[in-house]
């Protein structure tokens, strides 16, 4: 039996995969994949209103012995045209890196860039 | 009460507050622990009623169920804002008991009842923000301004439509950068405060009555 190598799993979860949720599917996976120590980074991120649905349900998850909640961070959804607000067109998330607190910290965030760093000590075999 | 007649009585209602300036809304302070939310709100009803809104501490989520107070008039020269303020729990995304006790003292016991408190204060939060009418949203301005809470509450509103009004507090602090969080959020008013000492609350209140007084049509949940 192939032994299972110890360490931090680093997932890039594709658009299309995304797409194929709904809503809360979508923040069910998440959040059980966060829970089990992967990190995600969503190439399709999340929607202001599932970013806030997936803190609220975050809490609710919250053991304080083995889960302490979510780091995570994306960039702003992208602004629309004044043609696309006329027709109505819904705003696009964009690219959103989500793990546990316990293991993943952000370090610094701008318009142009997220930096994360592995909490030391944690995950390494 | 007929459909009419509570339609003749919101639209007479509407032509009065035109007329003579008077606005009601549900205002709702948010933001982040520890960036003096329950300060702020303390410093409105003392300067409005002379009440206060609840206890501050250093130790983060001080305020762990909403509070409110109803009926409070800010006046504005010849303008007024009546509001019902609403003091939130402080909204995160992680909660470590550990931290009340490495960082601030706590003992064991008392740390994981305050996370556990937490962890239900930030719920009651978010489920706040269907029911107010806009956002005083408190920012520490010593502190990177760009963090997932700040970025998804003002989101989430924007979403809804809601007004937003960002308090940049701790003014008074030396290392405090303003500057920086009027660049980071462009498309709102930013307005620099210290709520602990009151520097420039006149500033805030000119623009609470200014830009709540608009009666908006939220949207409700803006699901996408």
């Amino acid at each position: 039996m192939k032994k299972k190598e110890k360490g931090i799993s680093f997932n890039l979860i594709s658009r299309n995969k995304l797409n194929k949720f709904s809503s809360s599917e979508k923040l069910s996976f998440i959040l059980k994949e966060v829970k089990k120590g992967s990190i995600l980074v969503l190439e399709h991120g999340l929607t202001a209103s599932e970013q806030t649905t997936l803190i609220e349900n975050t809490m609710k998850e919250i053991d304080h012995d083995t889960f302490i909640g979510i780091e995570m961070g994306g960039y702003e959804e992208e602004k629309m045209s004044f043609f696309q607000r006329v027709f109505g067109i819904n705003r696009k998330p964009r690219m959103t890196v989500i793990g546990p607190a316990h293991l993943l910290k952000m370090v610094h965030k701008d318009n142009d860039r997220i930096e994360t760093t592995i909490i030391p000590g944690r995950g390494v075999s | 009460m007929g459909l009419l007649r509570r339609f003749r009585q919101g639209r007479f209602s509407r032509i009065i507050q035109k007329i003579f300036g008077k606005k009601h809304a549900r205002i709702g302070i948010y933001g982040p622990p520890n960036v003096g939310k329950t300060t702020l709100a303390n410093r409105i009803l003392r300067d409005w009623t002379g009440d206060i809104m609840g206890s501050v501490s250093d130790i983060p989520h001080e305020t762990r169920r909403a509070k409110w107070k109803t009926n409070i008039k800010i006046d504005n020269g010849g303008s007024s804002l009546s509001m019902d303020l609403v003091d939130t729990p402080g909204i995160a995304t992680k909660i470590d008991y550990k931290e009340f006790m490495n960082t601030y003292g706590l003992d064991k016991e008392e740390s994981r009842t305050r996370a556990k408190e937490a962890t239900e204060g930030v719920i009651e939060a978010i489920r706040w923000l269907e029911d107010i009418d806009g956002v005083v949203l408190v920012m520490d301005s010593t502190q990177d301004p760009f963090t997932q809470v700040n970025v998804t509450i003002i989101g989430n509103l924007e979403a809804r439509e809601l007004p937003i009004l960002i308090a940049a507090n701790k003014i008074d602090a030396d290392d405090a950068s303003p500057a920086t969080l009027k660049s980071a959020f462009p498309q709102h008013p930013v307005v620099p405060i210290s709520a602990l000492t009151g520097y420039n609350t006149e500033d805030l209140y000119s623009n609470m009555v200014k830009h709540f007084g608009h009666r908006r049509h939220k949207k409700k949940g803006a699901k996408k």
